[in-house]
């Protein structure tokens, strides 16, 4: 796998989820995905931008182009260095929010990409990453 | 401040989102909405959402407020134009929208509110 590409883009304000999600499409069309998978990953990114924002208390979103022979994919990291989440499994549950969402911004996201990762800590951040493939 | 104009037809408000909403303007759009209802005892609400190429789970909270709300005022509100890529992420993600009623375009959402208040 060799990386094409790379940047960052902070998160931490609503104006930045719109422009996190603006940044994915364009990467997403450079990447060849068709347009569901186009759609499926802005609305992954938009869910994680805006959780980024909300309890991280704002972060930065990382991307990458990645390539596997001849598929090319885009990576995504959302990180921040909020409280984190004391319990990742019960985050993970279809509809548990701590705040006066759906909950189902992280379980969501999970089906409509085609790799996810969360990695947090209480205390030292929350770090999600997810990739999907044309 | 920046905000969804509303649009007056008749017995009917319109709402045309053009532009990919930041949180703070769909909360703002989802109140002048309830305002105009009331002010204008509107008895159905288009909103037409075909220049939307995403729909997330706050677009959706929203848009499921507003049917709330308004079915609360007596209105009733058909959401029209949304994308197929959009509809197939919205239901991947596990967001269904009970009691939203959807329209391919205006033309037949409008149809479908007519027929709605004549069946009344
Ligand atoms: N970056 C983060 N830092 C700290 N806590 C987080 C973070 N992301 C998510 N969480 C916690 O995980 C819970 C579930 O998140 P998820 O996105 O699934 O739902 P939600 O944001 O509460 O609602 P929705 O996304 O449907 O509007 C949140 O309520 C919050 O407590
Ligand atoms: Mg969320």
């Amino acid at each position: 796998m060799r990386p094409e590409r790379t940047g960052s883009q902070p998160v931490r304000s609503e104006q930045d989820v719109v422009l996190a999600r603006q940044v994915a499409r364009k990467l997403a069309v450079e990447c060849g995905l068709r347009l569901v998978d186009q759609t499926k990953l802005v609305t992954a990114a938009s869910e994680l931008a805006r959780n980024t924002v909300i309890y991280g208390g704002g972060g930065d979103m990382d991307w990458e182009v990645v390539e596997e022979g001849s598929r090319k994919g885009l990576r995504l990291v959302f990180r921040d260095e909020g409280p984190g989440i004391a319990d990742v499994k019960l985050a993970m549950t279809d509809g548990w929010t701590s705040g006066n969402g759906l909950g189902l911004g992280l379980t969501g996201t999970r089906r409509l990409v085609d790799e996810f990762s969360l990695e947090s800590a209480p205390g030292v951040g929350t770090r999600v990453t997810i990739c999907k493939w044309n | 401040m920046e905000r969804i104009p509303i649009l007056r037809m008749g017995e009917f408000l319109l709402v045309t989102i053009q532009v990919d909403m930041h949180d703070q303007l769909a909360l703002t759009l989802q109140d002048d909405l309830a305002e105009r209802i009331s002010r204008t005892s509107a008895r159905g609400v288009l909103i037409d959402i075909s220049a939307l190429d995403m729909v997330d789970s706050f677009i959706g909270r929203m848009i499921n407020t507003i049917s709330g709300l308004s079915k609360v005022m007596d209105a009733e509100t058909v959401v029209v134009g949304m994308q197929p890529a959009v509809a197939i992420t919205l239901v991947e993600l596990g967001l269904y929208l009970p009691g939203v009623s959807t329209a391919l375009n205006v033309e037949r959402g409008m149809e479908r509110l007519r027929e709605r208040l004549d069946a009344q």
